[in-house]
């Protein structure tokens, strides 16, 4: 080893011994000048979880509400508007329980927030309520008709369309336009009411559609008409045929 | 604020859905210009590497004018990545406590490793006998750097002389696979975001790193004809032709490669192989097929296919491989701006295709880039005034 | 550096990355707060695609919760509206926050399938955004949610490249990374996100699956659930019910 420092010219010392001495000036600077905090990951990752806890809460909750405002509360429980927590229209209300004469929740009571959820919208999931605000006592403001805390409207909707509108307007298009749902769907009054429990009928049979599509029925002479001993002979008719949009698949 | 109201802008124009996070393109102009710099480092060292390691005598007169065009690029390659964070002052972080499953995390390593230990190594050795000759002839503030450079080093006997030379082969079988790793992690750093398919691929690395090898030798084969008759003397055409050669050489395989990714796309015609082509024929379509492959490659390929089957004049070749060496820059250039630029242009639903609005002025905008990319020249052109890279008799002997 | 220096270095390393991974759940418990601990909990979130009504409550939500800028360019959470009419074509928009969306050109009877899907960070267990971070300044907690440090983000966006679900933004206050962090700082209190709070139809389920009893539990046994992008092995914990595969 000796004798090898020795072979070596000085240029080459030179050039060590400046790699050298910047390893040891980084490696004291990293290791004992450095603050913990500066190099620790887990110190690191600790802190950050931290300061992340401890953010400010904005939203209360589904429960909070209940300590003052029960009756409300109790209102709500009973209408169609139940599951729905009271900071969903109302906004976040942490604020208020800590500061409630001063901090005030919102109060939406313009027509467009009803809208958020109730404007019609040919995505939205069937059953649920829909209306065409252009059309639907255009321009008074929701609440003149709807508790929105049991938003119940004064009659009971009068068409289908009220929450399946999307299915009527897909068939107000098809060959089925002046077939009424109830033609096809036996519809107890209590459904619109109690819509998940009084569920209307669905016809289950084939001869159900040939009442009008059989050969030998005796509907009107422009209808299709097939034998329905031979058409189809496996399979329900809407297996096929979309009944809401007859002429489309 | 000026981002919103021109994200506002870019809104209108996407084509399709995006994801509404999508909107801003994350990696600009500079992330483009990065890799540009560091492939010009890799490759002028590739080339530099072959006088040294492969013998190659011919090339000799472009050595010295190689090592410094690496290191007057290697200088400026953090900038644009710097510029570009959005935190600038905690980069030091990177250093300190990097991530180990991050390739991103192990380019300040990379980079330390390669400046220090490849490209000032090497550069020391090769330099210091002249170094210490210089600083004997000089006067005043240049004898002093001078000397401190060479590390007040005074042994110019010839043992120390050829200690020197055998270093420096040393240093630069070390620095090819360095030069490799330099360049290649970068393309290892898209090639591994598997979130992305325009980049996701094991060819990304080889990609990257032959486009380097390409550019540099083409920006060295530049610059020499630049220098040279700026400095007076005359262009010696055997080290050119060769230079040409090798470029010749780099940019078959570089074309190779690229068809080879082209094809296999293609052919595979995987799930994102619509919205890419989408991209391709609308967004990219001068970027990739006019710059980067008519322009970048096929043409130059056939200017050297035809000088290589030709026996053309001397002016004529001189002419024809500055022509092919300005393209080839501007070809590998737009190969950035596609990777980088064309993998954020497509949404990863695989439904839609946004713009990228470059702005003029800001810290990542056009000009800075333009900045960034000139700078290199003046430290260059600093570097050669300092530590010249051609002896007097080598520039007349021609 | 000499070589019992480096090993020395090398070691320090390896070993905070491994007390990181398995650092013991009174340490954390301690770090946090006294009631919580992170160990016995693993959060993950159930959505029902036919419940969404695209209402947008849940964006707005989330936007008030969080401190997320107003504007449409950056989501923490996001839902997405797909029309698939009968010719197969698929037309795919985020929905705005407004209530402007009423006057859509879609004519029923072209509809084939039509839905909402709302979308967020999906706190994989196997998260790329993790792994590519260069320093470390987003990371999984031990209770499944990734977190990010903005104090030691130094703005890379390699995190933001790296999420195949269009997830993370750059905030532009900051300047650093933000995403979906299932509003952790309401979890360690034992409240639900603010998405899951204001949903009106419960299409939001959240839940804590080393729990005994939590509705993640039900929505995952009495669902087939898919995640998104499963192919990416992220292992993604939010769960989709009744997801089309149109929807990527």
């Amino acid at each position: 080893m000796g004798n090898f420092l020795k072979k070596l010219p000085e240029q080459a010392v030179r050039i060590i011994v400046l790699f050298i001495a910047l390893a040891v000036v980084l490696f004291v600077v990293r290791q004992f000048i450095l603050p913990p905090s500066l190099k620790d990951p887990v110190l690191q990752k600790a802190s950050a979880t931290e300061r992340e806890a401890a953010k400010e809460i904005k939203y209360g909750g589904a429960q909070i509400c209940t300590g003052c405002h029960e009756k409300v509360h109790d209102v709500k429980a009973k209408g169609y508007h139940r599951d729905l927590t009271c900071e969903s229209c109302h906004g976040a209300a942490q604020k208020h329980t800590e500061n409630p004469t001063e901090i005030k929740p919102s109060i939406p009571k313009k027509r467009d927030y009803c809208g958020y959820c109730h404007t019609y919208n040919s995505s939205r999931p069937t059953g649920f309520p829909q209306i065409n605000p252009d059309t639907h006592n255009p321009r008074k403001p929701c609440i003149t008709c709807h508790n929105p805390h049991n938003p119940a409207p004064p009659k009971a909707p009068g068409s289908c369309s009220a929450c399946h509108a999307q299915i009527e307007r897909t068939k107000a298009a098809s060959y089925h336009a002046l077939v009424a749902c109830t033609v096809c769907h036996t519809t107890p009054e209590k459904h619109k009411t109690s819509p998940r429990t009084v569920i209307p009928s669905k016809p289950d049979k084939r001869e159900f559609c040939g009442k009008c599509h059989d050969k030998s029925s005796s509907s009107s002479k422009g209808l299709p008409k097939v034998d329905m001993e031979t058409h189809g002979e496996k399979y329900v008719c809407w297996q096929c045929h979309y009944p809401h949009m007859l002429g489309g698949l | 604020m000026e981002l919103i109201h021109s994200l506002s802008e870019l809104s209108k124009q996407v084509v399709g859905f995006i994801y509404p996070n999508e909107i801003e393109i994350q990696w600009s102009i500079l992330i483009v210009v990065y890799p540009y710099i560091t492939g010009l480092v890799a490759g002028a060292f590739i080339l530099a590497s072959l006088v040294k390691v492969f013998n190659v005598k011919e090339l000799q007169p472009t050595y010295r004018l190689a090592m410094l065009t690496a290191l007057a690029f290697m200088l400026i390659a953090p900038l644009p990545l710097q510029l570009h964070l959005g935190q600038p002052l905690r980069s030091y972080e990177m250093f300190l406590t990097p991530n180990p499953t991050s390739a991103m995390a192990m380019f300040g390593f990379v980079y330390l490793w390669y400046l220090m230990v490849v490209l000032l190594l090497e550069i020391w050795f090769e330099y210091r006998r002249d170094m210490i000759v210089w600083s004997n002839e000089a006067t005043g503030l240049r004898k002093w750097i001078l000397k401190g450079l060479s590390l007040f080093s005074t042994d110019i006997s010839e043992k120390a002389v050829a200690f020197d030379k055998k270093t420096v082969k040393v240093v630069t079988i070390i620095g090819i696979p360095s030069a490799f790793l330099l360049h290649g992690y970068v393309g290892f750093i898209f090639g591994s975001i598997k979130a992305n398919p325009w980049w996701s691929s094991v060819m990304m690395p080889v990609v990257f790193l032959f486009s380097a090898i390409v550019s540099g030798i083409a920006m060295v084969m530049l610059l020499y004809m630049i220098v040279i008759p700026l400095k007076g003397a005359k262009i010696d055409m055997k080290c050119l032709d060769k230079v040409a050669s090798f470029l010749f050489y780099a940019v078959i395989v570089d074309f190779a490669i690229e068809a080879l990714d082209f094809i296999h796309r293609l052919y595979q015609s995987e799930e994102s192989i619509k919205i890419l082509s989408q991209l391709v024929s609308t967004k990219l379509f001068m970027s990739l097929v006019v710059l980067q492959v008519l322009l970048g490659m096929l043409i130059p390929l056939s200017i050297m296919v035809v000088i290589k089957v030709f026996r053309l004049q001397e002016e004529l070749r001189r002419l024809l491989y500055f022509v092919t060496g300005v393209l080839i820059q501007l070809g590998i250039f737009s190969v950035r701006w596609n990777v980088v630029i064309g993998g954020q242009l497509f949404s990863k639903s695989f439904r839609g295709l946004t713009t990228y609005k470059m702005e003029m002025t800001g810290i990542e905008g056009f000009l800075v880039a333009l900045a960034l990319l000139i700078i290199p020249f003046i430290i260059l052109s600093v570097l050669i005034k300092f530590l010249p890279p051609w002896k007097k008799e080598e520039l007349v002997g021609n | 550096m000499d070589r019992r220096d480096f090993l020395k270095n090398l070691g320090l390393l390896v070993s905070s990355g491994g007390i990181v991974g398995g650092l013991s759940a009174e340490a954390w418990a301690l770090i946090i707060n006294k009631d919580y601990d992170t160990s016995k909990h693993n959060y993950g979130m159930g959505i029902d695609v036919d419940k969404c009504i695209g209402c947008g409550r849940c964006m707005q939500a989330c936007k008030t919760e969080n401190d997320v800028p107003d504007e449409p360019f950056f989501f923490r959470t996001w839902v997405e509206r797909y029309v698939i009419k009968n010719d197969k074509s698929v037309s795919v928009k985020t929905i705005g926050m407004g209530p402007e969306e009423s006057a859509d050109l879609i004519v029923e009877k072209d509809i084939l399938r039509s839905f909402f899907v709302p979308k967020l960070c999906n706190q994989c267990d196997h998260p790329p955004c993790v792994q590519v971070c260069p320093v470390g300044a987003t990371f999984k907690t031990a209770d499944g949610v990734i977190l990010m440090d903005t104090k030691r983000c130094v703005g890379c966006r390699y995190c933001i490249q790296a999420c195949p679900y269009g997830a993370r933004y750059l905030h532009p206050v900051t300047h650093v990374a933000d995403k979906c962090t299932f509003c952790y700082h309401r979890l360690v209190k034992g409240l639900l996100p603010a998405c899951v709070e204001v949903c009106p139809k419960q299409a939001r389920v959240f839940g804590d699956m080393k729990s005994i009893a939590s509705p993640l539990g039900r929505f995952t046994r009495m669902n087939k659930t898919h995640v998104l992008k499963a192919g990416m092995n992220t292992d993604p914990k939010v769960y989709y019910a009744n997801l089309d595969g149109e929807v990527n």
